[in-house]
């Protein structure tokens, strides 16, 4: 049976195990439901669960693990010498595969007949005809021995796919006779239900952490992978980027952290002084409808996809730039050679962090204490005193906090800088000149055709590693700081 | 009348003036950055509207095409697989004679040959032809008055966007062929008229920007945004009720806490690494698959999602929870029966939010494999929708950024036009789902 058909089998039997754990338990209770410890639908309920969730978890794992299995036991039949120079095992294992799905198909197109094939001595040749008739490529030269493989992955196929049924079946058919055989009056259903329920809201809660572990995992798995090919050394002290296929790369962060930080430094050098002019006007000065209208506008800013803000980048304002600096510009200089610059990107993505500057630090304006301003104001203070010598440095911890949040951020936003920063690594400190960062390296590594061999294609899983720690940092920090203020006046 | 300032005690001195002054500067600093950052909103968006809604129009050329039989069908016979063997280049004399015919049935003054002149026609206007031709055979023999697009220099200049300067040196089109568009427009040959096609249809090769619409992205947005619904709304609501209601104060759940408020903060990019890495090199999901996209989106999704259910259930008030537990309700009883349904528009409008953020996320999908690829046919059914190669809408619209061409700068802005209306009517939907069941207790 196909994992499909017992899926629909099993879950047959769980909506039949409703309506008879029902009955059973209604019946043992002379059909009158006040009899029951609990209400008649936890019973069909805790017999459709026992029938359905045991089975259906064992035949997730079945589907995930039976195919490692299979190719690992079909793989011991290629032999060595059939692994071509620069190819691996998996190379070859993924056009094995390739093969027996072919067979596959082809036997259920009744092309050919599996019993029959093997005896001949010309597999391959015959292989050849059937990847043909079923239309699937394979890219390297079939060898008998692999062509052998390929058999023996469809036979170890057809008999897991035949004790996936039976253990599947007979795990739905234990937990249907086990919960069945308790469906007495005197059987506590409700609560069997609920402890059911309440493992799936933790697992569900779990998955967070499944994510961050994964996560880590992914990255650290293959940046380990990156440091036995590439010295890690001169991964975080080198000095050069200059990636290429022939095999003698400079793979080194300092050039991309050195993009990363002056774009980052730019946008905030924006993004800043607005946001928290804006913040202390709206929470300071604005009237109440002022402040109502103004504030949702400026989080607009932050709701426009980031796409959007990297071909306002790329197309309409690093060539404004460029008409104003550049060759033949307004000021006639001929500072900037490409519309894509630091600060095309810098000052763009600037806008896009002035709604995160300014919402937070209005809020924790709004959180000191009027008594304090009243005590300024009480002392002869004008507002804009008490502003600056009163509120903000009450406010201050929360607002870095802040900038620390738009900071991390910028550090990690990815379309603006990959449309509208150019591609150049190097140390170079004008600002109208291309730089990349390390999210526009991640991107192209990892597109196109990479082969996840090479230290080109993985130094990406690096890069991102190295990110999310940077982010993850000051993410903490700036949370622990933004958190320990608010206490401060709570 | 009296002046107010000689009502004052004490005039002011100096100090005072510098100090008042101060006070009018740093008002002005705040009334100024607000009024940039909106500035920059006004600008934003006027940009957005006015480079795209050029793309929602079109420059079709209308044409009387003679479907002549010893072109089409030699045989005579009207047997579908032999008029079938004919291929696009045996159509492209119809389109000349077509061409010709127009010019002199308007007596149009033009030195340019047939040729040039079919050349002021899409590429894709041959294949438009051969696949009305094969859709009724019986047409052979008649004259079928058919539109085409216009290439996308001819609808270029139709825009302002391309003129004769601007062509000088251009290989593509010539001034003649422009005169020779004023020509048929001043008859009403050629025209400018809305396009659906932009917003309904597929994306075309980079040589024909003039046929290349959204409609193929949206649906593979479409299927994104499902997979993520499906995924994230009962997850995320479930995790909320497991970490509000029940969980004891522990370092366990600390850590999911912390872990979840930082997951809403990690770059989009880092979760399309995860994605590459677990669900396409791990699991040997297909690339660009909708499925990778939406299991990717759903994971930056979770924490917006969960960070508002759990903003609603802390809104509901204890006295419900207390009466319900009163009459002896469990606790899963009074959760499932009062807490959850009284908090249902919160997370409702949270979940709304977050798939909003979803739809406009683009980074990470760079990385599973969703640009690079021409999203040309529509998916039939769910299973194709879910599992073969497509686009999702930003995705498109940075491919189209990326081919470097003005025609598809001007889709890519249409594009961002079409995806902004769909974020600005969820989340239009999110306010008035919270205006209307928004409930003070």
């Amino acid at each position: 049976m196909t994992p499909q058909t017992l899926i629909m089998a099993v879950a047959l039997l769980g909506g039949i195990g409703f309506f008879m754990g029902r009955h059973r338990a209604l019946s043992s209770a002379d059909h009158d439901p006040r009899l029951l410890h609990s209400r008649p639908h936890y019973y069909g309920g805790f017999v459709c669960l026992m029938t359905l969730v045991p089975a259906m978890l064992s035949l997730a794992i079945w589907v995930l693990v039976q195919p490692m299995v299979v190719s690992s036991l079909a793989g011991g039949l290629v032999s060595p010498q059939s692994i071509p120079n620069g190819s691996s095992l998996g190379l070859i294992m993924s056009d094995v595969v390739r093969m027996a799905q072919a067979l596959t198909m082809a036997a259920a197109q009744g092309v050919i007949d599996m019993d029959a094939l093997g005896d001949a001595g010309d597999a391959p040749a015959q292989m050849a005809d059937i990847l043909n008739a079923v239309g699937i490529a394979v890219g390297s030269d079939m060898t008998p021995d692999m062509v052998q493989s390929a058999m023996e992955m469809v036979r170890l196929t057809a008999i897991g796919d035949w004790a996936m049924t039976i253990v599947v079946g007979a795990i739905a058919l234990i937990g249907f006779g086990y919960s069945m055989a308790r469906m007495t009056k005197s059987f506590w259903a409700r609560n069997a239900v609920e402890r059911f329920i309440l493992v799936t809201l933790i697992s569900a809660a779990a998955i967070a952490i499944l994510t961050t572990v994964g996560i880590v995992l992914s990255m650290v798995f293959e940046t380990l992978r990156f440091f036995s090919l590439h010295e890690w050394a001169d991964f975080f002290f080198g000095l050069e980027w200059a990636p290429n296929f022939r095999g003698d790369s400079a793979l080194s962060i300092l050039p991309l952290l050195w993009g990363t930080l002056y774009i980052s430094v730019v946008a905030l050098l924006v993004a800043v002084p607005i946001g928290l002019f804006s913040a202390i006007y709206l929470a300071e000065y604005a009237a109440k409808s002022t402040r109502g209208v103004a504030k949702p506008l400026l989080e607009v800013l932050a709701g426009i996809p980031t796409i959007v803000y990297g071909l306002f980048a790329l197309i309409t304002f690093g060539p404004l730039l460029k008409d104003i600096f550049g060759e033949g510009g307004v000021l006639g200089v001929g500072w900037m050679g490409d519309a894509r610059s630091v600060a095309t990107a810098g000052i763009v993505m600037g806008i896009m962090l002035i709604p995160f500057v300014s919402s937070l630090s209005d809020d924790i304006i709004n959180a000191v204490p009027q008594s304090m301003r009243d005590g300024s104001y009480g002392l002869g203070a004008t507002k804009s005193e008490t502003v600056r010598q009163v509120v903000l440095p009450a406010a201050l911890p929360g607002i870095v906090g802040a900038i620390l949040l738009a900071a991390s951020r910028a550090i990690g936003e990815t379309m603006i800088v990959v449309l509208g920063a150019g591609a150049i690594a190097r140390f170079a400190g004008n600002p109208l000149e291309a730089l990349t960062t390390i999210t526009t390296r991640i991107v192209s590594q990892l597109t196109g055709d990479g082969d996840f061999n090479s230290p080109e294609t993985i130094v990406a899983f690096a890069l991102g590693l190295t990110l999310f720690v940077l982010t993850l940092g000051l993410n903490i920090i700036a949370l622990y700081i933004v958190r320990k203020y608010r206490e401060q006046y709570e | 009348m009296t002046n107010p300032t000689n009502t004052r005690t004490f005039a002011p001195n100096e100090r005072v003036k510098k100090r008042n002054a101060a006070e009018k500067r740093f008002k002005g600093y705040g009334l100024t950055a607000i009024a940039v950052a909106l500035a920059m909103l006004v600008i934003l968006i006027g940009t957005i509207l006015t480079r795209g809604a050029g793309a929602f129009t079109q420059t079709f050329v209308t044409l009387n095409v003679e479907l002549l039989e010893s072109k089409l069908d030699k045989s005579g016979t009207r047997d579908p697989a032999a008029i079938a063997k004919v291929t696009t280049f045996g159509y492209a004399p119809l389109l000349k004679a077509a061409m010709e015919r127009t010019v002199a049935d308007h007596n149009i003054d033009t030195d340019l040959k047939s040729g040039d002149m079919a050349k002021i026609l899409s590429k894709s206007a041959v294949a438009q032809l051969r696949n009305l031709v094969l859709s009724d055979v019986s047409q052979i023999g008649t004259t079928v008055e058919i539109r085409f697009l216009a290439n996308s220099w001819i609808d270029g200049y139709l825009k302002g966007r391309v003129t004769r300067d601007s062509i000088a040196n251009n290989k593509n089109v010539s001034a003649a062929q422009l005169d020779f568009v004023d020509g048929l427009r001043a008859v009403g040959v050629i025209e400018k008229t809305f396009n659906p096609d932009f917003i309904f249809g597929s994306d075309a090769s980079d040589q024909r920007p003039e046929a290349a619409g959204m409609g193929v992205a949206m649906m593979g947005s479409f299927f994104m945004m499902m997979v993520v619904l499906v995924l994230s709304l009962p997850i995320g609501v479930a995790a909320s009720i497991y970490l509000e209601e029940f969980a004891p104060k522990n370092w366990i759940t600390d850590v999911i806490e912390v872990n979840i408020s930082n997951l809403a903060a990690v770059p989009s990019i880092v979760f399309g690494i995860l994605g590459l890495a677990v669900f396409i090199n791990y699991m040997h999901l297909p690339q660009s698959a909708p499925l990778v996209g939406g299991l990717v989106l759903t994971l930056m999704t979770l924490p917006t999602i969960i960070i508002s259910t759990r903003a609603a259930l802390k809104a509901v008030p204890p006295s419900i929870r207390d009466a319900a537990l009163g009459l002896g309700a469990s606790k899963i009883q009074t959760i499932f029966h009062h807490v959850l349904p009284l908090a249902a528009p919160g997370i409702l409008t949270g979940t709304i939010i977050g798939l909003a953020q979803a739809l406009g996320e683009t980074a990470p999908l760079l990385l599973i494999g969703m640009i690079g690829y021409v999203a040309t046919n529509m998916p039939d059914g769910i299973v194709a929708g879910l599992l073969d190669p497509n686009s999702a809408m930003p995705a498109q619209i940075y491919e189209w950024a990326k081919r470097a061409d003005p025609a598809f700068y001007e889709r890519a802005w249409g594009g961002i036009i079409i995806l902004l209306v769909f974020l600005i009517s969820m989340n239009v939907l999110a306010i008035w789902l919270r205006r209307k069941f928004e409930r003070r207790w």
